[in-house]
C-alpha cells in the first residue's frame, strides 16, 4: 500500500476545541430532532431546568438535588452532541488533508486559457473546477470529460471502447468530447473540463460525514427507530408508574422519574450512534478511500464474494518471460527473434521481459527494420493478441486460445507439442502465451506470475468470514487454476471477457450473495454498477467512478480487502454499543427503583443490592454514570471494537460476552463507586 | 418441591415432546398443501367448503388482502357472538332458561372469545345457555385458534418464500387449522375426556340433596367436547367458572396431564412446523428451546414458592410440609398447578386449576411475567409463534450487527421497514398494559372492584390488563370485573392486543417476503444454535421484563418483601 493508514492523535486539540463549541451549537433542538432519544433527553433535561428554577425562587423541594440532577442531564446531552462533533471534525480534517495531497492524475491547468502562451502550473485533478480549461499533450492522461477547445489529437480510447485504434478529436463539431482517463497518443490540445468538479467524490465524501446533509445509512435509520420506539416503551413505563405510585401512596417527583427516564432510554448508543458512523467514513479515507454513499460502506460488511484481478491482487502485475519453447522443426533462436520483433513496441512489463529475455539469454540485439514501416498491433480486451506486421510477415502473440484462433486452429487440433507445452506451463502456475507467424504456430512463452507474499493468508482469513473470494483472470482454466490453488482462492473465472463479469455478478446475486469488486475500464462500468460495493480505480475512467460506489485514490486492488473489513468493523461497533447500553439498564433499575419507593416501602431496599448510600445518591449516581458513560466510550465509537477475521458464531461469542455481559455488570460497578463519591463528598 | 413432583411434571413434558415432531411435520405438511392421511376422508369437504364459499383456494394473498380477509372475518364474527349472546333468551336449547347478556358484557365477551382470549366476566353455568356455549362460545374455540394459526402460517411463509408477493390464502390456512389440525385433535382429546369423566350431556342438570339435606343444583351440559377445544385452541374458557379446576371439567389427575399436553401440544408443535416450512427444522428447535427454557424457569419458580408456603401461615400454626394450599385442589397437587400455572400463562390459555390470586406472591410472580413477556412462551396457538418471531427479528437486530453484518434472520434482511412494524407490535403490549392500570389504580369507579388493598390489589388490577392484552383470560381472582368500566377496557385491551399486534406483523410479513433470501455461510449470523437461543431468551427477558419491572417492583415483588416482614393489608 502506497501509504501506512495512520489516525490522528484521538483527542487532536484543535479537534477537540472545535468540537466542543460545534457540541454547544448542536443543541439547537431543531438539529437534535433528528436523533430522537437525545432528543428526548433534551426536552426532559429542560423541563427538570424549570423545576429546579421553580424550587429555587420557592424555596421548596431540594434544589440541591433537583439542580444537580439538571446538570448532568445536561451534560448527557453535550456528550453526546460532542460525540458527533469530535468525529465530525476528525472526518472533516482527513477529508482535508486528502484533497490538498493526494491525486494519482496530475494535471496541467493553464493560467491564461485564451493566451497562446501555454502557460500552466501542474495541479491535481481532483482540484479542477468546472470550466477550468488544461493543456493535454503527448502520453498526458486527460484528467477529466471534457471538450476540445482548441487543437486536434490522435486519442486511445481503449480505455473505454476497448478499441486499439486510436481515434482523431479535434476542436469544434461533434467529436469534441474527450472522456476522463484516455490519452493523448500525439500532438496538444486545450480541453475545458465539463464533467462536474474533480473533487466531487471528496465533497460527497465530507457531505457523508458533515451533520447537516448526512443522511442515516439504512442500518443506522432501522436502528434509529428500535431506538425510539424503546425510547417511547421506556416513556410509557415510567409516565404509568407515577399512576401507579400514586395508588401506593407514593407521591413520585417529576425529577425522579425523568432520571428514571434518561437512565432507562437508550442514550449511550443513541448518542454515539452518528460518531460510529461517521467513524466509519473516517476510517476509509484514512485508507485513501472515498465512499459515495453510506450504503456502499454497510453493504462492505455485508459483502459475501469478492472478485479479485488477478494481477495487481493475488499476483505481482508483472509476468516475467521465463523460456521459450519451440515446437519442432523451428529453432528456439527462430522464436527468439520473432517474439522480439512481435514485442518491439509492447511497453507491458510482459513485453519489456520477453525482450529482455530474448536478448540476455539467445544473444539478439534490437532488430533493424530497415526501409520497411512496421505496423503495430496493440493488445486489446477482445482480440487479447498482440503483434507486428512487417512486410510480408505478421507475427502474434497473446493467450493460447486466440492465437490458436487466428492460426485456424483449436486446441484439439494443435500440434500434440504444443499442447504439452501450454499444459505444462499452466500447470507449473506459469502463463502460457502463443505465438505465430503468418497463421503457423512457432511455439509458446513462459510466462512465470509472482504471487504476492501474504495473500494466501488473507483469502484464508476472509474464509473464517464466510467471504467467498473469487480470482478473475484472462488466463486459460488450466492456468487459472494453478494460480488459484497456490493463491488460496475459492474458485476462479478463467479467460474472463467483461460479459463474463456481468454475468457472474447476476449469478451470484440471484443466490442471494452480495458481491464487491474492483475495476478501471469503461468496460467493467456495468460490472461496477451491478456489483454491491463497486470500487472504481482513481485512475480509471470517469465512467467506471461513477459506476461503482467507491473509488480508491490509490488504486490498488488489494484495498477492496481492507474495504470489507472497514464495513464490518462499522457494523460490529454499532450492535456492540447497541447491545451494551441495553444491557446497562439492569443495573440502572437496581439502583433507582428501591430508592424510588423506600418511602411507601421501605422494605424494598432489599433490592438495593449495590448498598447504595441514600435514595437521592443513587438516583444521582445513576444519572452521572449514564452521562459518562457515553464519553467513556467516546473513543470506542471512534475506533471502532476490535476486530479479528474470524467465524460469524465466534465473533458472536466474544461480543456477546464483552458488551453483553459486560454491559449487564460494568454499571453495577461504575455506579456503586461513583455513588460512594458522592457520598464522600456530600453531594446528595 | 419432591422428586416424584417434578417427575410428574416430567412425564407431562415428554408426552408434548414426543408429540412434537409427529405433529409439527404434520401440520407443515397440511399448511403446504401436500397429502397427509387424513385426505381421503377431509379432502372433499375442504374443496366442497371452497366451492360453498367461492374461494379459490390456488389464489395467493398479499400480506394486506391476508389481513382484510382476516378483519373481515373477525368481524363477522363478533357481529354473530354478540348477537348470539344479546339474543339468547329467544335462542334454542336455553333448558335453565337465561336471558340475555347486558350490552357491556355482551361486547366483552364476544371480544374475549373472537380474539382467542376467553376472558370470563361471567360464571358460565349461571349465564350462558347451551346454544351460546355451542354456537357461539365453542365455535369460536376454534375459530380464533384457526385465526391464530393461519397468520403464524403466513408469518412462516414470508421467510421460507424468496422474493414473493403472497403469504398464503387466509380462508386456505383458516379451513385447514380448523379441519385437519383442530378438529380431529378435538375428537380424540374429548373421547378421552369422556373416558376419564367428562360429563357431555344436552340436559340441563340434576337437583342432588347434599349430605347436609340442602338442595342444591348441579350443573351439566357438553363439558367434554368444550373442554377438549378450550385446551387445544389454548382458549381457556371454562364451562364452569371454576374453570379445570372444576371436577366435571377436569375430575382427577390423569385428565389434568391429558389437559396440559391439550395445551401445550399445537403451540409447542408450531416451531417444528416453522422450521420444516423455511427448511431448517434445527431452526424451530432453537425456537423452541428458547420457549421451554423460559417456562420451565417459570413452572421451577412456582413450584418452589408454592411449596416454601407462607411464613405468616405456619407462624398460626398451618402445617408448612404441604407449602402453600389455599386455592389449589388436593387431586392435582403441588407440581402438577405449579405446572398447569405456568404452562396456562406461558401459552396465553388462560384455563385454570389453580386460583392464581391464592398464590404466594413470587408464585403469582410467575404468570403474571409469562403474560407480560409476550405470550410467547410458547404462547397461544400460532400467536405464540409469530410472537416469538418479532422477537428473534428484534435479537438478530441487535445482536446480529456484532458479527459485522447488517442484520439478516433466515436469510431475510431486517430492515427500517421491519423494525418500525417490529416495534409498533411490541408498543402494544406496555401502552394497553401500563396505561390501563395506571388509570385504573387511580380511578375510584375501578378501584371499588378490587377484594384486596395493598399490592395484592395492584397486582388484581395488574393482572386483568395482561390477562387481556396478553389474550390469556385468566383472572388473578379477586376483581369484581364484570362492571361497564372493566368490561368495556378490558374488551378494548383484548382487541387491541389481537388486532394491533397482528397487523403490523403481516405488514412485516408482507416486506420480509417480498425480499430476496440470502444464502448463508459461515459469517452468517448462526440463528439455530445456544448462543441464538441465550440471547432470544435474554432479549425477551430485557426487552420485555423492563417495561413491567417497576409494575411488578410495586405488586408481587413488593408484596412478598412484606410478608415476609410479617406485614399483610
Amino acid at each position: 500500500m502506497s501509504n501506512s493508514p495512520t489516525a490522528p492523535a484521538l483527542f487532536d486539540r484543535a479537534i477537540i476545541l472545535t468540537a466542543a463549541r460545534d457540541a454547544v451549537l448542536k443543541l439547537d433542538p431543531r438539529k437534535l430532532a433528528r436523533n430522537p432519544v437525545i432528543f428526548v433527553t433534551e426536552v426532559v433535561a429542560a423541563l427538570v431546568t424549570v423545576l429546579w428554577l421553580r424550587e429555587l425562587i420557592l424555596g421548596i423541594g431540594t434544589p440541591l438535588f433537583s439542580g444537580q440532577i439538571a446538570a448532568w442531564l445536561w451534560f448527557t446531552v453535550l456528550f453526546a452532541t460532542f460525540a458527533e462533533a469530535v468525529a465530525e471534525g476528525r472526518g472533516k480534517a482527513q477529508a482535508a488533508s486528502l484533497r490538498q495531497s493526494r491525486s494519482d492524475v496530475q494535471a496541467k491547468l493553464l493560467l491564461h486559457p485564451d493566451a497562446n502562451d501555454n502557460l500552466y502550473e501542474h495541479v491535481s485533478a481532483l482540484q479542477l473546477g468546472l470550466g477550468d480549461v488544461v493543456l493535454v499533450e503527448t502520453g498526458d492522461v486527460i484528467p477529466l470529460d471534457g471538450e476540445i477547445i482548441a487543437g486536434v489529437a490522435a486519442i486511445n480510447e481503449a480505455a473505454i471502447t476497448g478499441e486499439s485504434a486510436p481515434v482523431i478529436r479535434e476542436a469544434g463539431g461533434d467529436r469534441s468530447a474527450v472522456t476522463g482517463g484516455t490519452t493523448v497518443l500525439s500532438d496538444f490540445i486545450k480541453v475545458r473540463i465539463t464533467a462536474a468538479p474533480g473533487s466531487t467524490f471528496i465533497d460527497r465524501m465530507i457531505a457523508l460525514v458533515e451533520g447537516a446533509e448526512r443522511q442515516k445509512t439504512p442500518n443506522e435509520l432501522a436502528l434509529s427507530v428500535l431506538l425510539s420506539g424503546m425510547t417511547l416503551i421506556f416513556l410509557i413505563a415510567t409516565v404509568t408508574l407515577w399512576g401507579l405510585a400514586g395508588y401506593s401512596g407514593t407521591a413520585v417527583s417529576v425529577v425522579v422519574l425523568v432520571a428514571l427516564l434518561v437512565t432507562l432510554i437508550p442514550t449511550t448508543i443513541g448518542g454515539l450512534l452518528s460518531a460510529i458512523g461517521i467513524a466509519g467514513m473516517d476510517r476509509l479515507i484514512r485508507f485513501n478511500v472515498i465512499a459515495t454513499s453510506g450504503r456502499a460502506v454497510e453493504a462492505a460488511g455485508d459483502v459475501d464474494t469478492l472478485l479479485l484481478d488477478k494481477t495487481g491482487t493475488i499476483t505481482f502485475g508483472n509476468r516475467m518471460a521465463a523460456d521459450f519453447v519451440a515446437l519442432p522443426g523451428i529453432t528456439e533462436t527462430d522464436l527468439a527473434a520473432a517474439v522480439l520483433l512481435a514485442s518491439q513496441s509492447d511497453d507491458t512489463p510482459e513485453g519489456r521481459s520477453i525482450v529482455a529475455l530474448a536478448k540476455s539469454e539467445h544473444g539478439l540485439s534490437d532488430p533493424d527494420f530497415g526501409a520497411q514501416t512496421p505496423v503495430i498491433i496493440s493488445f486489446t480486451a477482445q482480440t487479447r493478441m498482440s503483434g507486428i506486421d512487417l512486410g510480408a510477415r505478421q507475427i502474434r502473440k497473446g493467450a493460447v486460445d486466440s492465437v490458436l484462433h487466428y492460426a485456424g486452429l483449436t486446441m484439439d487440433r494443435a500440434p500434440a507439442e504444443f499442447r504439452a507445452a501450454v499444459d505444462r506451463i499452466a500447470r507449473s502456475g506459469g502463463t502460457p502465451l502463443g505465438v505465430a507467424e503468418n497463421g503457423a504456430l512457432l511455439g509458446v512463452i513462459h510466462l512465470k506470475d509472482v504471487i504476492k507474499p501474504n495473500i494466501k493468508e488473507r483469502f484464508a482469513a476472509l474464509r473464517a468470514m464466510g467471504i467467498k473470494t473469487v480470482m478473475v483472470t484472462g488466463d486459460n482454466k488450466v492456468t487459472a487454476a494453478t494460480i488459484a490453488s497456490e493463491a488460496g482462492v475459492d474458485d476462479f473465472l478463467a479467460e474472463a471477457t467483461p460479459e463474463d463479469k456481468l454475468a457472474y455478478i447476476r449469478r451470484e446475486q440471484q443466490g442471494g450473495r452480495l458481491i464487491a469488486m474492483c475495476g478501471d475500464g469503461t468496460n467493467d462500468a456495468p460490472a461496477l454498477a451491478q456489483a454491491d460495493v463497486g470500487v472504481a480505480m482513481q485512475t480509471g475512467t470517469q465512467a467506471a467512478r461513477e459506476a461503482g460506489n467507491m473509488v480508491d485514490l490509490d488504486s490498488s486492488p488489494t484495498k477492496l480487502i481492507e474495504i470489507v473489513e472497514i464495513g464490518k468493523q462499522l457494523l460490529m461497533t454499532r450492535g456492540s454499543l447497541t447491545t451494551f447500553s441495553i444491557a446497562n439498564d439492569v443495573a440502572k433499575y437496581f439502583a433507582i427503583l428501591p430508592a424510588l419507593f423506600i418511602a411507601t416501602y421501605p422494605e424494598l431496599s432489599a433490592l438495593n443490592i449495590m448498598h447504595l448510600g441514600s435514595p437521592q445518591s443513587a438516583i444521582l449516581s445513576a444519572v452521572i454514570f449514564n452521562a459518562l458513560i457515553i464519553v467513556a466510550l467516546i473513543p470506542l465509537a471512534l475506533k471502532g471494537v476490535s476486530y479479528k477475521a474470524s467465524g460469524a458464531a465466534a465473533l458472536l461469542r466474544r461480543n456477546l460476552l464483552i458488551y453483553g455481559l459486560g454491559g449487564l455488570l460494568m454499571p453495577f460497578v461504575g455506579i456503586k463507586i461513583i455513588d460512594l463519591l458522592i457520598n464522600a463528598l456530600h453531594l446528595a | 418441591m419432591t422428586l416424584i413432583g417434578w417427575l410428574q411434571i416430567a412425564v407431562v413434558l415428554a408426552l408434548v415432546l414426543a408429540s412434537l415432531v409427529p405433529l409439527g411435520r404434520y401440520m407443515a405438511q397440511v399448511f403446504t398443501g401436500g397429502r397427509t392421511w387424513l385426505h381421503p376422508v377431509l379432502r372433499p369437504v375442504e374443496t366442497g367448503f371452497y366451492r360453498l364459499a367461492g374461494v379459490d383456494p390456488a389464489r395467493e394473498q398479499g400480506w394486506h388482502s391476508y389481513a382484510v380477509a382476516m378483519l373481515m372475518f373477525s368481524a363477522a364474527g363478533f357481529a354473530s357472538l354478540y348477537a348470539i349472546l344479546r339474543l339468547q333468551a329467544y335462542l334454542p336449547l336455553n333448558p335453565q332458561g337465561f336471558a340475555g347478556l347486558p350490552p357491556d358484557l355482551a361486547f366483552n365477551t364476544a371480544i374475549s372469545f373472537l380474539t382467542n382470549t376467553n376472558w370470563q366476566a361471567y360464571g358460565g353455568e349461571t349465564t350462558m345457555s347451551h346454544f351460546s356455549q355451542m354456537a357461539g362460545l365453542a365455535v369460536h374455540n376454534f375459530l380464533s385458534a384457526a385465526t391464530g394459526i393461519a397468520i403464524a402460517m403466513a408469518v412462516t411463509r414470508a421467510f421460507a418464500r424468496s422474493g414473493a408477493q403472497g403469504l398464503g390464502n387466509f380462508w386456505v390456512d383458516m379451513t385447514r387449522a380448523t379441519l385437519y389440525v383442530l378438529l380431529p385433535l378435538s375428537v380424540v382429546v374429548a373421547l378421552l375426556l369422556i373416558w376419564l369423566g367428562v360429563p357431555q350431556t344436552l340436559a340441563a342438570g340434576f337437583d342432588a340433596t347434599t349430605l347436609e339435606g340442602a338442595q342444591q343444583t348441579i350443573s351439566m351440559g357438553p363439558i367434554a367436547s368444550q373442554e377438549a377445544i378450550k385446551q387445544l385452541g389454548t382458549n381457556g374458557g371454562g364451562f364452569f367458572n371454576a374453570n379445570s379446576a372444576h371436577p366435571f371439567e377436569n375430575p382427577s389427575a390423569l385428565s389434568n396431564m391429558l389437559a396440559i399436553w391439550a395445551m401445550l401440544v399445537v403451540s409447542a408443535a408450531l416451531p417444528i412446523t416453522f422450521g420444516r416450512m423455511v427448511g431448517s427444522e434445527r431452526q424451530g428447535w432453537a425456537i423452541l428451546s428458547a420457549m421451554a427454557f423460559l417456562l420451565i424457569a417459570g413452572v421451577g419458580v412456582v413450584y418452589w414458592a408454592e411449596t416454601s408456603g407462607n411464613p405468616l401461615m405456619a407462624a398460626l400454626g398451618v402445617d408448612p410440609a404441604m407449602g402453600n394450599f389455599e386455592g389449589k385442589e388436593i387431586r392435582f397437587g403441588q407440581s402438577m398447578s405449579a405446572l398447569f400455572v405456568a404452562v396456562t400463562t406461558g401459552l396465553s390459555c388462560g384455563a385454570v386449576n389453580a386460583m392464581h390470586g391464592s398464590l404466594t406472591p413470587l408464585g403469582g410472580l410467575v404468570p403474571l411475567l409469562l403474560i407480560q413477556l409476550g405470550e410467547v412462551l410458547p404462547g397461544g396457538v400460532g400467536s405464540g409463534l409469530y410472537g416469538m418471531v418479532v422477537f428473534a427479528v428484534l435479537a438478530v437486530f441487535v445482536a446480529g450487527l456484532m458479527v459485522g453484518r447488517t442484520p439478516e434472520f433466515l436469510g431475510k434482511k431486517i430492515e427500517a421497514r421491519e423494525i418500525k412494524l417490529a416495534v409498533l407490535a411490541v408498543l402494544i403490549l406496555p401502552m394497553v398494559i401500563l396505561g390501563f392500570t395506571a388509570v385504573s389504580a387511580m380511578l375510584p369507579a375501578a378501584l371499588s372492584s378490587l377484594a384486596n388493598a395493598g399490592p395484592h390489589g395492584l397486582s388484581e388490577l395488574l393482572y386483568a390488563y395482561s390477562s387481556a392484552a396478553g389474550n390469556n383470560g385468566s383472572a388473578f381472582a379477586g376483581l369484581s370485573a364484570n362492571t361497564p368500566w372493566f368490561n368495556t377496557t378490558l374488551g378494548i385491551a383484548m382487541g387491541l392486543g389481537r388486532f394491533a399486534y397482528v397487523i403490523p406483523v403481516l405488514a412485516m410479513a408482507g416486506s420480509l417476503a417480498a425480499k430476496p433470501r440470502a444464502a448463508a455461510s459461515v459469517g452468517t449470523f448462526p440463528t439455530d444454535g445456544g448462543l441464538f437461543i441465550g440471547l432470544l431468551v435474554g432479549v425477551i427477558l430485557i426487552l420485555g421484563g423492563l417495561q413491567f419491572f417497576p409494575a411488578l417492583a410495586l405488586g408481587p415483588v413488593v408484596e412478598h418483601v412484606l410478608m415476609l416482614a410479617g406485614k399483610t393489608f
